[in-house]
């Protein structure tokens, strides 16, 4: 991306390139993080070490250059991330000396919820819902960037770039319209904002965002032999002692990688040789499934995405 | 294999050169269910493979469970998002949509089309590069169709694909395309719309809408998609003088002081001069960063931080502009203003606006007129109800800088915020500050407020009587200006009856003037506490928002809101002047407490329940709270 150091103004004649439309999406998130920073009194980023907030992470960066980022990081930690996530967060947070705020529902952790006795919509409710209501509710923060994005999932296409919580509830009928450039993430009593600041990308441009720019990602996005098992059409990765296999299940080796990232009980890989970035676009542009399918939380029930947001879930 | 891999990664590397270098634009797409809106739009994602595997599963199952079209694909249930959307078979947001097409990359605003939703439709509308219009062949130009290319034109929103859909239906007529084009072409011919093009489509087949269909040999046009890579997007932002409105100062340490923000207009380099507005200060640009890049010159859509060569005051709201060209500054604007809430808009009432970076308090003066956006008539009107356009004047509380929205979107366009729910009620667009604006100034008289007190010996306040009809306002404040007046005080009483027999006899008692008649004494108050004088105010006055306004108006500790608190049963038991018989009656409209809300005050500086005292001793109580705050002296 040089070609734009050299442009001069009209004031001397000569021609400007235009922007691109990664340009143009990375310029407007950059945009609505300045606005909320200067507006709201305490903001937070949310920090799902997913390659969304890698992007989103790289962005606010960006935006506040060459000062620190004006606020803090908030990973609601289930305790059931894959390991390599967590080892991805702790580098992160400690390469950039960025502010990190790690939160875990103590309640849910004692009274064991876990994905497996408790069903993925209860525990999701517990250790993802609650805890962040929990953590956000601790430190006062009225305003919450997270990286979804409007090409995720149909509930979605229709999210404003500021959105308005009260008591932590998603009210379609309450959301403000969203003018030009102009954003209100004004709050009163009970309410909060969420931000989503790669609300117009999608999947693609934040991949090819990623290898231009050459953002670090976990390496679990990349092909690489791990133990699986076959469940619900995909296949659920054994990172630890604590998987439980059905009775005729059993694991076994394969090559595989994932296209979304959270709990590894709950995020299905797909069969895969795509071991590096280019690799990953090439099989990304022959691909013909949506991200969120690896996501068994989205099916247990008709809507449930709507649901979920209605209920507080980010 | 390391060659294959090798010419994989080139085949890639290729592939995002070229994706990556499209230009993005924003496309919103008009009309309702009826018209097939969203068969298009499914069509569309459909065809350029926006629609994924799994996606169309889900489609499919939804065809059989709840399509109309007998278990064939459903196109329209692609973009039905809420559960309850798709139970109503209506969409009620403004949705947002990817496609990519061989030469751009578009996010399409599916705005709804019915009329309760131009506040939607003009959402949408606010970011567009380009829109399609679409009608019914059957149907052709309709009531909604020039609505639509009404809010369109107005939005400055210039460029319009007609799609002509459903061409199956009238057995792919080339007359009655025809008669359509001729007629929209004539509608658009009174409006600013610079560029037409129409194409006959039939989006259940697909015809015309990525290939040209041999249904229609007689179309000699492109294809829709084809029309949409094709159309210019409008003028290039980066001709006009140089605008960058101010986000925030990055201020990382004592060395670096960087002005940052998304550059509304123009193009700028190092070494430029430019002006900071309002303060019309000058500096020359020192470095220009693009992210953390820097770079030598940087244009419209572009976020930046700046460094200037000198240390100047530059803050949140300022815009840096072209020193031959600056924008103007103003706090008096003619503007129309689109109402998106329940509660109407009402003149007289003050509410916040955003305009760029920069936020003020803006008071809507009486609206001029209404829009009616079927036949584009001017209605008079006293408030504006939601969905409705009207102009008005709006007088705000310090000069913005700004530019006439057909200059620019970005210092032109400005939201209104409520000041109690924070909600966004309202959308406008700046036309022009008025003359009075620039001419009428603020005369300084040396005899001032303090000068004027001093020789009463007294500190001058509103004592602001709110409460129902029959509470006890004007009893318990002739009380209190009695004991006032026997301790030597220069008093004034404003009642709400005595005022309405003078100053303002000409108003009723809707909504929108009860705001008038509040918002004028409210003025007469200020004007009385700069007289020197402690003035007592028994209105109802019902609504938070205009005794939050009669407190501003004056210094902070000026103030004391009186909440004479009687229950509705007990003030209309009383009903000294019989208003709540001839209320229940319906022979009086809007009367507080019946058909009419009262909105308790939620921090009065007195709250008097008229249950437990009686009205000596609430003057009592108002006296001591009058004593404590050292209005009068020590008791």
């Amino acid at each position: 991306m040089t070609h734009t150091e050299t442009i001069a103004t009209p004031r001397s004649g000569a021609p400007l390139p235009s922007q691109t439309h990664l340009q143009r999406l990375e310029a407007e998130s950059i945009h609505i993080m300045r606005e909320v920073a200067a507006e709201c009194r305490r903001p937070v980023m949310l920090y799902s070490i997913g390659k969304d907030s890698s992007v989103m992470l790289h962005l606010a960066r960006k935006a506040f250059f060459p000062g620190n980022l004006p606020f803090p990081l908030l990973h609601v930690d289930t305790t059931w991330k894959f390991r390599e996530m967590i080892a991805f967060r702790d580098e992160t947070a400690r390469r950039d000396g960025l502010e990190l705020i790690v939160h875990t529902n103590e309640a849910g952790l004692r009274d064991g919820i876990n994905p497996f006795d408790h069903g993925s919509a209860l525990y999701t409710e517990v250790m993802k819902t609650q805890a962040l209501k929990q953590a956000l509710d601790a430190h006062g923060f009225d305003a919450a960037f997270g990286g979804a994005r409007r090409d995720e999932e149909k509930s979605r296409a229709k999210e404003r770039v500021v959105s308005v919580r009260s008591q932590h509830r998603w009210d379609p009928k309450r959301q403000r319209p969203e003018l030009w450039r102009l954003y209100n993430a004004r709050t009163t009593a009970g309410e909060t904002v969420r931000i989503f600041p790669l609300s117009n990308w999608t999947e693609l441009d934040v991949w090819l965002y990623i290898h231009l720019e050459r953002i670090p990602v976990v390496p679990l996005y990349f092909a690489k032999p791990r133990p699986v098992v076959r469940r619900a059409g995909g296949w659920i990765m054994v990172d630890d002692d604590r998987m439980r296999l059905d009775a005729g299940e059993r694991f076994e080796l394969r090559k595989v990688r994932f296209r979304t990232l959270g709990c590894y009980p709950l995020s299905a890989g797909i069969e895969s040789d795509a071991e590096t970035l280019p690799a990953l676009i090439r099989e990304m542009l022959t691909i013909r499934t949506s991200e969120r399918q690896g996501r068994l939380i989205d099916h247990d029930q008709p809507s449930s995405m709507e649901q979920k947001k209605r209920d507080g879930y980010f | 294999m390391r060659e294959g891999a090798d010419a994989s990664a080139a085949e890639v590397e290729r592939f995002v050169r070229e994706y990556s270098a499209k230009p993005l634009v924003r496309l919103v797409i008009c009309g309702s269910v009826d018209d097939g809106k969203s068969t298009l739009i499914g069509r569309l994602l459909h065809e350029s493979k926006a629609l994924l595997d799994d996606q169309r599963a889900a489609l499919e199952a939804d065809s059989r469970a709840l399509g109309t079209r007998g278990g064939d694909l459903d196109f329209a249930l692609v973009t039905d998002g809420l559960t309850a959307e798709r139970e109503q078979g209506i969409t009620i947001d403004v949705a947002y949509r990817h496609f990519t097409t061989a030469a751009r990359a578009f996010i399409l605003a599916d705005a709804p089309g019915h009329e309760q939703y131009t506040r939607n439709m003009v959402t949408g509308a606010s970011t567009a590069d380009l829109a399609v219009v679409l009608v019914d062949a059957r149907k052709g130009v309709l009531t909604q169709t020039r609505r639509h290319t009404y809010l369109l034109s107005l939005l400055g929103v210039r460029r319009v694909v007609l799609a002509v859909n459903k061409m199956d239906l009238v057995a792919y007529s080339r007359e009655a395309f025809q008669r359509i084009e001729t007629d929209y072409r004539e509608f658009c011919a009174k409006l600013d719309v610079a560029d037409v093009t129409c194409v006959p489509i039939a989006a259940v087949h697909g015809d015309n809408v990525v290939a040209r269909s041999a249904a229609m040999p007689w179309y000699s046009g492109q294809a829709m998609l084809a029309c949409l890579d094709a159309a210019p997007t409008g003028a290039d932002l980066r001709a006009q003088p140089f605008r960058l409105p101010v986000q925030r100062i990055i201020r990382p340490n004592q060395d670096f002081r960087g002005v940052a923000g998304m550059i509304a207009g123009g193009a700028v380099c190092v070494g430029d001069e430019v002006t900071v507005m309002p303060s019309a200060r000058q500096s020359r640009v020192a470095a220009i960063f693009v992210g953390d890049r820097p770079v030598g010159g940087a244009s419209a859509g572009q976020s930046v931080t700046l460094t200037l060569a000198d240390e100047l005051d530059v803050g949140r709201g300022d815009v840096l502009a072209d020193p031959g060209a600056p924008p103007a500054t103003a706090d008096q604007f003619q503007a129309t203003v689109v109402w998106m809430q329940d509660r109407p808009l009402l003149p007289g009432r003050t509410y916040l606006m955003k305009l760029g970076t920069q936020t003020a308090m803006a008071t809507v003066a009486p609206l001029k007129y209404k829009v009616n956006v079927n036949t584009l008539e001017h209605v008079a009107a006293r408030q504006l109800d939601l969905n409705e356009i009207g102009v008005c004047d709006l007088e705000l509380s310090r000069p913005v800088v700004f530019e006439p929205y057909s200059v620019s979107r970005e210092l032109g366009g400005f939201i209104l915020i409520d000041r109690l729910t924070n909600d966004t009620v309202g959308a406008g667009l700046l036309h022009f500050a008025l003359r009075r604006s620039q001419n009428v100034r603020w005369q300084r008289f040396d005899v001032d407020k303090r000068a004027r007190a001093a020789l009463k010996g007294q500190k001058p306040c509103v004592v602001w009587f709110t409460g129902l009809s029959g509470a006890g306002k004007s009893t318990i404040a002739n009380l209190v200006e009695m004991r006032l007046h026997a301790l030597g005080c220069h008093t004034y009483v404003l009642d709400g009856d005595n005022v309405r027999h003078g100053l303002n006899k000409d108003l009723g008692f809707t909504e929108a003037d009860r705001v008038e008649n509040i918002r004028r004494v409210a003025e007469l108050s200020r004007l009385l506490v700069d007289a020197g004088l402690i003035v007592l105010v028994a209105f109802i006055s019902p609504f938070r928002a205009e005794r939050r306004m009669a407190r501003e108006l004056v210094e902070p500790g000026e103030f004391f809101e009186v909440f004479v608190d009687a229950p509705l049963q007990v003030a209309e038991a009383r009903d000294p002047k019989g208003l709540y018989k001839k209320a229940r009656a319906g022979e009086l409209k809007n009367f507080t407490g019946i058909d009419s809300p009262y909105e308790r005050p939620e921090q009065p500086e007195l709250h008097i329940d008229t249950m437990t005292a009686a009205p000596v001793q609430a003057a009592e109580l108002i006296l001591e709270r009058l004593r404590t705050a050292g209005v009068i002296p020590p008791g």
